[in-house]
């Protein structure tokens, strides 16, 4: 009896930080691509993921207030428009910004902070410094409850299976699709991979904004989990870069590995611990190992 | 491995890339005084093994000995500080600072931090810079910013870099890159004098320059030797001729 | 005569003397003591855009966790001056008196150990340089050696900010928590908020922060300058030439750390108090934006920088709260793609050719200048620095891109 109950309860938590994963997983998918795979370090991802987030709420709002009847239909939906929307933007950006700056990977980083501070004060401007969060509709709210003094949330289980339907998309795309060939031509050589007719510029702005897609469906993730504001963001960004450069920058396989361990040491954590020491203990264990390890989890030796 | 007179001894040198095999149990061995010039076709693993050497890339297995001194585990700077100078393939150099700065930076004095923020350039630098440059044909362009020198004139003063070093070992990746034809001379002269009192190995892939300055050759093929030896044996030998015209 | 010429040049004596005529002289005159306490207030922030030039600018490498410096310097002093504030009859009424408030309200009964050394001066002191110096050694060592840079040790020195920061906002019984640490007042029994004190402490500030820059160019000028240019744009080539790349590196960013624990300091002696919002990613970021407004290759421009945006922040964010953080963002951008070298890069392109053209022009055209002061506008630019700034700027963008090729590590997936 005490061990079962313990062992719930294990199951309980293992399934919370299950949420936190998928967030991270997709956050982290998303900066994979644009940063492992085009170098760029974009510091406005997380609020493309607050922009998913807004659009899930969006939805929500829209159809509680205009038609009722799609309360319960609308979240789909609304994923589909969350990663339209931070794909175009994402689009945008790299039109108007990144292109510019591949040679300069530091300034990326400091010009993508200042996309990330215009989004903030954007977010804050027209939509309000309020958290909100979308009424979720019924049948993403309940419980599904296999055995007594067992809970697991539907709504973990239904992100779960988002991010694992988005992380296999990315997979194949990366590895079957003519756009992922292009991609890993021009990681590879980006020289010949032009000289060759592929258009990198095309291929850069695609995959940068296919990675801010990705982040903005992390906000519809995040909306069950947590509620929006302008900054919410900002709080998922370090761990986010954590879960890339541990897994190894170039290895997609290697991120969802991470983000499962970041995910989950810091749910079980925090369990014994405050919340707040549970953080420091997971992101400083992490910088230790990548301290000792700085290749990450999985690279590869190259020859130069 | 048992130590030797040799200023340079490799042996058994094996590094792989993912299972790749770059260099395959390789043996080289170098005299003081010698200039050994390693041939062989693209991909061969030849600037590989000038990288495991100066410790660019890591073993996986086998000995590098430098004056009965393993190397394998050793720091970079540290083996230069034994005596091994490394040219890159293109030239590297500081191009924005002068010849001469390019030439004082290279001198083996304040190489830790405290040291750098002590150093003076004093009358003795400057003797040797002087002594350099001529050696390298660049005395007169001292003043000049490095990034204006011809390519040919760049690979000297890389080379010159290393000399302010009086390296032991010279490790020069194809130093006749990109130079006109009296320049390619007068860096023949050159090597044949700056390999008295050291060891010297070049990568070369010009035929006719090789002969002229090289005391042996050693051919390398995916990783291994092929053939050692002076050249009009080594160029005679069938299996290099497979090797180079075969492919 | 000439050798004081060479002198001033090398040492780039003339903008500093500016400088420290602006910061000693003109803005005393010009200001009232609540202003002039807050130009001593950006001119602690001034400390860690210095450190920035030489780490960034100079070693290419950069940090986005510089604010932790700046907060232990900040926390060693306040911890002191808190120390100092809690006294048994000023504290009578708490339930454990002698200890500092926010631990009695957190129902500490005893001071932790690791407040002991803050009840001595010269231990403080000490630990404002010392602390900073040291987290900067371990993570820099660890960094550094293993070959990690660019854009890895930015995102490292980042998740380090966010550590320190949540840990001194979750353990507020011992560092006060999100609030910091608040009402210091005296220093030794002197009232530091008089006007007399905020005018001592601020010529202080003062002269630290000339002291640093001079520390900071004769480093500059050195072989060791010369090094970590010529690594950052050909790191390779430095270590083959039996240089330790990493030591130059520590080095570095221990000296940035140590500087930015001594602008902290400063801030909890002038300001009255130190809280997390100092320490965190978003001041750590905004640290860096200072540096790169003034130009990153400049030390005395990095002081412009942090006064001109600081200035613009109070004045905006009082007055269209809404549009600071659009302007910021614009500062971000623009600094980025359109001025890389900020406003020292501006002045010697735009300025000081334009100067020596009128200048010129004023002599009535001579042809050929007898003089070394009438020299054609070019050779004015290249001297005005010397030879091996000049030609840093032009590397620029070569040297980042020799930075960010550790970024793009090809690999299978």
């Amino acid at each position: 009896m005490e061990f079962s109950e313990l062992l719930n309860i294990g199951l309980m938590q293992g399934f919370a930080g299950l949420s936190l994963f998928a967030v991270l997983l997709l956050m982290g998918l998303g900066l994979a691509i644009i940063f492992g795979q085009m170098g760029v370090i974009n510091m406005a991802h997380g609020e493309f993921m607050t922009i998913g987030a807004y659009t899930i709420y969006l939805g929500s709002h829209l159809s509680s207030h205009y038609a009722p009847s799609l309360v319960s239909i609308y979240f789909p939906f609304a994923i589909v428009l969350a990663f339209l929307f931070a794909f175009a933007l994402g689009w945008l950006v790299e039109w108007g910004l990144i292109r510019h700056l591949y040679k300069r990977p530091l300034d990326t980083l400091l010009a993508t902070w200042g996309i990330s501070l215009a989004m903030q004060q954007s977010f804050r401007t027209f939509i309000g410094p309020k958290e909100v969060s979308p009424t979720l509709p019924d049948w993403l709210l309940g419980s599904w409850a296999p055995k007594e003094g067992l809970d697991i949330p539907i709504n973990g289980l239904f992100v779960l299976a988002l991010t694992a339907v988005v992380t296999c998309g990315v997979l194949l795309a990366l590895n079957r699709s003519r756009w992922g060939l292009r991609v890993r031509a021009t990681v590879s050589n980006r020289v010949m991979a032009n000289a060759i007719g592929i258009d990198t510029r095309k291929t850069d702005r695609l995959t940068f904004a296919i990675g801010c897609g990705i982040a903005g469906m992390a906000g519809a993730a995040f909306t069950t989990i947590g509620s929006t504001g302008p900054t919410s963001g900002q709080l998922y960004i370090v761990d986010s870069f954590l879960v890339v450069t541990f897994g190894g920058a170039a290895s997609l396989l290697g991120t969802v590995v991470s983000a499962f361990g970041i995910a989950q040491t810091q749910s079980i954590t925090e369990f014994f611990l405050h919340g707040s020491m549970a953080k420091v203990l997971t992101l400083s264990l992490i910088v230790l190992i990548l301290m000792i390890r700085p290749q990450g989890l999985f690279a590869s030796k190259v020859r130069r | 491995m048992s130590n030797t007179d040799f200023t340079l001894a490799v042996e058994d040198l094996t590094v792989s890339f993912d299972g790749f095999k770059a260099i395959d149990a390789f043996n080289l061995y170098i005299d003081r005084n010698e200039l050994r010039v390693i041939i062989g076709p693209n991909g061969a693993g030849k600037t590989t093994l000038l990288d495991l050497i100066c410790g660019r890339t890591k073993a996986s297995a086998g000995s590098i000995k430098f004056n009965n001194t393993e190397l394998t585990r050793m720091a970079e700077y540290k083996r230069v500080r034994l005596g091994i100078g490394r040219k890159f393939q293109t030239p590297s150099i500081y191009e924005n600072l002068t010849v001469f700065q390019n030439l004082e930076v290279s001198y083996p004095k304040g190489r830790t931090v405290m040291g750098a923020l002590a150093f003076k350039c004093d009358d003795e630098v400057k003797a040797r810079v002087q002594v350099v440059a001529e050696d390298i044909f660049l005395a007169d362009r001292l003043d000049l910013e490095a990034g204006l020198l011809s390519h040919g004139q760049k690979q000297w003063l890389e080379i010159g870099m290393l000399l302010m070093q009086s390296p032991e070992l010279l490790l020069l990746d194809e130093p006749i890159a990109g130079m006109s034809a009296r320049e390619r001379d007068l860096t023949a002269e050159l090597l044949q004098r700056i390999c008295k009192n050291r060891a010297v190995i070049v990568i070369e892939h010009d035929m006719e320059f090789v002969k002229r300055i090289a005391h042996k050759v050693t051919v390398m093929h995916q990783g291994k030797m092929l053939a050692e030896g002076p050249m009009e044996k080594v160029q005679a030998d069938p299996k290099v001729i497979d090797v180079y015209l075969g492919h | 005569m000439k050798a004081i010429q060479e002198l001033i040049k090398r040492y780039q004596l003339a903008s500093l003397l500016v400088l420290t005529l602006l910061l000693a002289v003109v803005l005393p005159l010009s200001l009232d003591i609540f202003r002039l306490n807050l130009i001593g207030k950006y001119l602690t922030y001034a400390f860690v855009a210095v450190g920035l030039v030489m780490v960034w600018g100079y070693g290419g490498v950069l940090s986005l966790g510089q604010g932790v410096f700046f907060g232990l310097g900040g926390y060693a002093m306040a911890m002191f001056l808190k120390l100092e504030a809690s006294d048994p009859v000023t504290t009578a009424i708490q339930s454990t008196p002698g200890i500092p408030d926010f631990m009695d309200w957190n129902q500490i009964t005893a001071l932790p150990a690791f407040w002991l050394p803050f009840k001595s001066l010269p231990l403080t002191l000490i630990a404002v340089i010392a602390v900073p110096t040291l987290l900067a050694w371990i993570i820099s060592f660890a960094m550094f050696k293993r070959r990690v840079g660019g854009v890895y040790f930015a995102i490292i020195t980042q998740a380090v900010a966010l550590i320190v920061t949540v840990l001194i906002i979750g353990q507020q019984g011992y560092t006060g928590g999100v609030n910091g640490m608040t009402d210091l007042k005296t220093l030794l029994g002197w009232d530091t908020r008089t006007n007399s004190a905020k005018y001592i402490l601020y010529y202080l500030c003062v002269a630290l922060l000339v002291g640093s820059i001079v520390l900071c160019r004769w480093i500059q000028t050195s072989k060791a300058g010369t090094l970590l240019l010529a690594m950052r744009d050909k790191e390779d080539r430095v270590r083959f030439s039996g240089y330790d790349v990493a030591d130059f590196r520590i080095f570095t960013f221990c000296l940035a750390a140590a500087l930015s624990g001594i602008g902290g300091a400063l801030f909890s002696l002038q300001v009255g108090f130190m809280s997390p919002s100092f320490v965190g990613i978003v001041p750590s970021v905004e640290m860096v934006i200072f540096a790169a407004v003034g130009g990153r290759m400049s030390l005395v421009g990095a002081v412009y920088g942090t006064l001109l945006v600081n200035a613009g922040k109070t004045y905006f964010s009082e007055s269209f709260p809404d549009l600071w953080l659009f302007l910021m963002a614009a500062l971000f951008i623009g600094v980025t793609m359109a001025f890389p070298m900020g406003l020292a890069g501006l002045w010697e392109s735009h300025v000081v050719p334009w100067w020596s053209k009128r200048k010129n022009k004023g002599k009535g055209g001579d042809a050929e200048p007898a003089g070394t002061d009438a020299a054609p506008p070019a050779a004015v630019a290249a001297t005005a620095k010397p030879a091996r700034q000049a030609s840093a700027d032009s590397a620029l963008t070569k040297g980042l891109s020799d930075v960010g090729a550790q970024s793009a590590i090809p690999g299978s997936i």
